[in-house]
């Protein structure tokens, strides 16, 4: 059974259908990327997934049970988690906090205790923090240190990208999704987020959806793609096949009118 | 891609090089930093913990009572320790949740409420202080959280329509509720009087120590202030603190995240609301009497002011916000001491512009040189027209070089201050050179209307004082003093 199941999933905002009867699957600890044209709905997508919008009709199943209408907060607790493509990130507190507040979910301490500082709540404070940096370890020297400390607005853009990934992994998912997490990367940065992918699925065990335009990113770390086109699902296979293919060649670069006549 | 790691920590973080963000990163920080004697101060400082902060401050803050006598200042320095507790109360609202909760005195008013009608002759009921206290602290919780329900979607400017809403609602209830369905519950506009004393340990904490108000409701305050202090302290930095801080930076963000943001924004709002009950019990037992519009727009304003300039979201920060207004609004009260202070915000704020710019500190020798020109121009065209003089002193010293009748012509009061408004606006357009000589006559005109205008009306001089050292303020720091340097969007 595939971990994360969509079945007839469609989303219409007035009379543009954004997401249209799409069926997709994901299995444990496969890296599947999604491809389109700007407004395929990829992010959409997303969203639907982790519960900022409800899909008008189909089911969204994790696990083999339905997700639809859970609060974000829930589905992030039944372990799907995100980063998002214009960074979301909590920029006025420090590197350190981003990742422990990301592990609210998980961890029990009320208001009460914390103020009464219990050896419980203390003891869940220091796995909290082992947490962090447990994840912000991950990318090596990039978010340790002094940084640590810092305010995240002071981080570089890469950083940033990267401390949503930490911040992400840090509510322990299953799923992950990664919208555009090589945007704006020059091409070491966007290398080094390829091998980076690749390593959190064998590091991490997470099973990965990943939004992405750069193509060599995606022919690095894909099992398999899925190419969107007006909230259609035109294709899926093997990278090959889908950049081979006439729908998507025709999505992104247009019908080639010239040859047919 | 061998060469892929541009940033690699191996580079020392010493100069200037491309691609090596560390250095560019700590650019701020290198800035913000001071040299010399000054960083080692600051350094050490750095080291002291927090509590021994806290130690150090209540300890000072309960000798003020052993080394001033006075009623008065003792009774000035309990409002600045309920001050404190409401700026308190309110940054976890606003400093942490980031909601703009407008209505956050009427929970204090129901608080003080609360314990009027549980501890008076109002109903007959007598509930131990040890009792009471509790209980009103949990009705101001509920009442928080059941204002929180209908509004916990809404964010900016609606919630705070809706919050406000619940202020005049507070205010309606409580003035009308002499008659609720046929019963005198509140005692409407004329409040509620003959409010129970605290009751500790056997003793009734009296007010009134042979005539001069008593110091124990004074540490029974700071007591209380010392507890809550910590407490917020402590849920600050636990999961619930974090949640409530990412809340306001992104609440989106924080929801998939895994953080129930509806649920942490009722409980933001129900303890700000049970820190402002709590603020509530001491202010109604040592005044034995409560009034509805005690807890109205002005004590928002001051409330709101406190913990803006002191640097919302930071606590030392909203206590020292309370700290300095609360004295500063006593003292404005005085004439004397608010005119010192007048000119001591107008001084230090042109030598601050001329520490930029030297020529600014040209237009202030050169608006002192045109007060004495004009004062003597006055006195030879009319004697009548500096005929308010006072002698000696700081107010004579002034008078020399403001123009004082002693009796003002009806028409001058308003000409003069909506003057002062259109050359305010006037100097702002300006460029160059051009405003630094209409800058002259505006500040001696700013001095005549206060001298003339403002002092005879102190209670209202005195909040536009204040809002002059917010704006002052507000420009030279605008995260406030002790607040965290912000951003908004990057």
């Amino acid at each position: 059974m595939a971990l994360l199941e969509l079945q007839g999933v469609s989303l219409a905002f007035g009379g543009l259908k954004v997401v249209h009867d799409l069926d997709l699957q994901v299995e444990e600890r496969e890296i599947v990327s999604v491809i389109g044209p700007n407004g395929a709905g990829k992010t959409t997508l997303f969203n639907l997934i982790t519960g900022i919008y409800r899909p008008q009709a189909g089911d969204i199943m994790l696990d083999g049970a339905s997700i639809v209408g859970l609060e974000p907060h829930q589905i992030s607790r039944r372990g799907i988690s995100r980063t998002f493509q214009t960074l979301r990130l909590f920029l006025n507190m420090s590197v350190k906090e981003n990742v422990m507040a990301a592990a609210y979910g998980h961890t029990r301490a009320g208001i009460f205790r914390s103020m009464l500082r219990t050896p419980g709540m203390r003891r869940e404070e220091r796995e909290i923090e082992a947490l962090a940096h447990e994840r912000l370890a991950f990318f090596g020297e990039r978010l340790m240190g002094y940084r640590w400390d810092q305010p995240a607005f002071s981080l570089s853009y890469a950083n940033r990208r990267r401390l949503e990934i930490a911040r992400a992994t840090a509510t322990n998912p299953r799923i992950l999704l990664l919208d555009e997490p090589a945007a704006g990367m020059n091409p070491a940065e966007t290398h080094e987020i390829t091998e980076l992918i690749a390593k959190l699925r064998e590091d991490g065990g997470y099973t990965i959806l990943v939004i992405e335009h750069d193509m060599h990113v995606v022919e690095g770390i894909s099992d398999r793609v899925v190419a969107l086109d007006h909230g259609i699902k035109i294709a899926e296979g093997s990278f090959e096949s889908v950049a081979t293919n006439e729908k998507v060649v025709e999505a992104y670069l247009g019908l080639n009118t010239a040859a047919t006549k | 891609m061998t060469d892929s790691t541009p940033h690699s920590s191996s580079i020392p973080a010493s100069g200037p090089a491309v691609g090596q963000d560390e250095w560019v990163a700590r650019h701020a920080a290198r800035r913000l930093m001071p040299v010399g004697p000054l960083r080692t101060v600051e350094e050490r400082l750095r080291i002291v913990p927090w509590w021994a902060w806290l130690v150090l401050f209540i300890a000072a803050m309960s000798l003020l009572p052993v080394v001033e006598s006075s009623g008065y200042v003792r009774r000035v320095g309990f409002d600045t320790v309920l001050y404190m507790l409401l700026a308190l109360g309110l940054n976890v609202v606003v400093g942490w949740g980031g909601l703009l909760d407008l209505g956050y005195v009427a929970f204090y008013g129901v608080g003080a409420y609360a314990y009027a009608l549980l501890d008076s002759d109002k109903f007959g009921v007598h509930l131990p202080t040890l009792v009471a206290v509790p209980v009103v602290v949990v009705i101001g919780a509920v009442v928080g959280f059941l204002l929180g329900l209908p509004s916990r979607r809404l964010t900016g400017d609606y919630l705070a329509i809706v919050t406000l809403f619940f202020l005049q609602l507070f205010q309606t209830v409580m003035t009308n509720g002499d008659s609720a369905f046929g019963h005198n519950l509140t005692g409407g506009p004329n409040g509620i009087l003959r409010i129970d004393p605290l009751h500790l340990f056997g003793h009734d904490l009296t007010v009134q120590h042979q005539g001069v108000f008593a110091v124990s409701y004074f540490y029974v305050a700071l007591g209380f202030f010392a507890v809550v202090f910590v407490a917020l302290r402590f849920v600050n930095s636990s999961r619930t603190g974090r949640a409530w801080r990412s809340l306001r930076e992104d609440p989106l963000a924080a929801e998939a995240m895994g953080m129930p943001v509806n649920w942490l924004k009722l409980m933001s709002f129900s303890f700000g609301a049970a820190v402002a009950a709590l603020t509530g019990t001491l202010f109604a037992a040592l005044n034995a009497s409560v009034f509805p519009l005690t807890f109205y727009f002005v004590l928002l304003i001051t409330v709101y002011t406190m913990v803006i300039l002191g640097g919302s979201g930071s606590q030392p920060g909203v206590v020292a916000g309370a700290l300095i207004i609360s004295p500063l609004l006593e003292m404005l009260r005085d004439p004397g001491k608010s005119r010192i202070i007048f000119f001591a915000v107008l001084i230090g704020g042109v030598g601050l512009a001329a520490r930029r710019s030297r020529t600014l500190g040209v237009a202030a020798a050169a608006t002192i040189a045109f007060g004495f020109a004009v004062h003597e121009l006055a006195r030879a065209i009319d004697a009548s027209w500096v005929s308010g003089e006072k002698a000696g002193g700081f107010a004579g010293a002034v008078d020399h070089w403001v123009v004082h009748p002693a009796q003002l012509a009806s028409w001058i009061p308003p000409v003069s201050y909506i003057g002062l408004i259109a050359a305010t606006l006037l100097v702002t357009t300006l460029h160059g050179r051009l405003r630094l000589v209409a800058l002259v006559p505006t500040l001696y005109l700013s001095a005549f209307v206060w001298e003339n205008v403002m002092l005879a009306k102190p209670e209202p001089a005195r909040y536009i004082v204040l809002g002059l050292i917010l704006i002052a303020l507000m420009i030279l720091r605008p995260n406030g003093l002790l607040g965290e340097r912000r951003v908004e969007i990057v």
